[in-house]
């Protein structure tokens, strides 16, 4: 079988030479290297990296005694103003901070001004390719302009994207997503990764219901299919409705900061509310 | 279309109407970077990927990103050999394990959503192919 050898980092690999005997002849021009390619086993998860910081975070995030939502949703669902309506209806209660991740600006930042939370704000225009999404190393850039053993909860606003924020755990401890109606029915079923990856769907523009051909037990189907017995909240950032049960499911999380660390993932286990 | 330099795939964005590509350009970045802690400096000939269906990858595009990532890196030769896992799930209802057509968490023997994912989530590079090692890379 293959022999095991150690790097200075610890890592460890199996090499097949028998492997890398067969592969030799398949891959390319191999002129003048004789028998010396080899196969060298990896088994490394490509976001370990990412996971790694993630780990870290959470470690900080704990040692503070905070909790940690990450926010995620399309661009144009409704985050911010949903944020902004959250701060306004916690204020005086819950010491809260926003981490505000922006492709380029600080728009959505000043938009949070004036309801007593500690914002920092992320831009990720100067990450690799003009990143749409944060990731775990950016977040950890700016938590140290956040106040984070004086906060309860930190409420991380994502990048407005389905695609890449439910690849990247930023070291949160639940993870909500915002999902206008306006969007359709059939988003869950598109994008089942973000879907399935969150503790919480909060249904918003639900004052818009009349005015629309959205089918919201069809959308409750499609969910079901890729997150069943996900726990929704239908609401409206705009008219406030409905925002006090996402403001009490955030309570609750912050409620449980003095207990063990629970895996990422896990919320407080509410009843889905309608 | 001939990508020229990073930026010209990450100026097609990266928004919710599409797969574009920025999504496998951060991964292939955070691959590349794998690759070179294991190569030790040694010559790259292949890596092998697995991916499974229930990830949000998409092969294709997966391949042309590491294609631009590693322009004028010592990378540049180095081909993705992709294997591809469907998803599959055990059912707590009937005890049946299936292969899913679609990536939707439901028993397509009894309908049941009482099911756990068996396979389909990972997303690991397996192993790499490395040329002789008297043969160093140039970076």
């Amino acid at each position: 079988m293959g022999r095991f050898h150690r790097h200075e980092d610890g890592t460890v690999h199996q090499h097949h030479p028998a492997d890398a005997a067969h592969h030799q002849h398949e891959a390319g021009d191999h002129s003048g290297y004789g028998t010396g390619a080899e196969r060298v086993q990896v088994l490394e998860a490509i976001f370990s990296e990412n996971d790694r910081h993630a780990a870290a975070n959470r470690d900080e995030f704990d040692a503070a005694g905070v909790r940690v939502v990450n926010l995620m949703s399309s661009p144009g669902a409704g985050k911010t103003l949903l944020l902004r309506e959250t701060l306004r209806q916690l204020s005086g209660g819950l010491r809260i901070g926003v981490l505000e991740g922006d492709i380029e600006t600080s728009l959505d930042a000043d938009r949070l001004e004036g309801f007593g939370a500690a914002v920092a704000l992320v831009n990720t225009g100067q990450g690799f390719g003009g990143e749409c999404h944060l990731d775990a190393p950016m977040v950890r850039s700016a938590l140290s302009r956040l106040p984070l053993a004086e906060l309860d909860l930190l409420l991380v606003e994502n990048v407005g994207n389905l695609v890449c924020p439910a690849e990247f755990t930023v070291g949160e401890h639940a993870r909500a997503m915002v999902y206008a109606i306006t969007e359709g029915e059939e988003k869950p079923l598109k994008y089942p990764v973000m879907f399935r990856s969150v503790d919480i769907v909060l249904i918003n523009k639900i004052d818009l219901l009349p005015h629309l051909d959205f089918d919201l037990d069809q959308f409750r189907r499609n969910l079901a299919a890729v997150n069943p017995g996900v726990t929704t909240v239908e609401l409206s950032a705009r008219t406030g409705s409905g925002v006090r049960h996402w403001c009490d499911w955030l309570t609750a999380t912050a409620a449980t900061a003095t207990t063990a660390t629970a895996p990422s993932g896990a919320g407080p286990a509410t009843d889905t509310r309608r | 279309m001939i990508v020229t330099d990073r930026s010209t795939i990450a100026a097609s964005g990266c928004d919710t109407n599409g797969r574009l590509a920025v999504h496998e350009l951060s991964i292939c970045a955070s691959m590349a970077d794998i690759v070179r802690r294991h190569a030790d400096g040694r010559r790259v000939l292949s890596v092998q990927v697995r991916v499974g269906q229930l990830r949000q990858v998409v092969p294709e595009a997966l391949s042309f990103c590491w294609t631009a990532v590693n322009q004028q890196t010592p990378l540049m030769d180095t081909t993705l050999d992709i294997e591809y896992i469907p998803g599959e799930i055990e059912c707590g209802a009937c005890q049946g394990r299936q292969v899913l057509a679609d990536p939707f968490l439901c028993c397509p023997s009894c309908g049941s959503t009482d099911v756990s994912v068996v396979a389909g989530e990972e997303f690991l590079i397996t192993s790499i192919d490395l040329a002789d090692p008297g043969e160093a890379t140039e970076g």
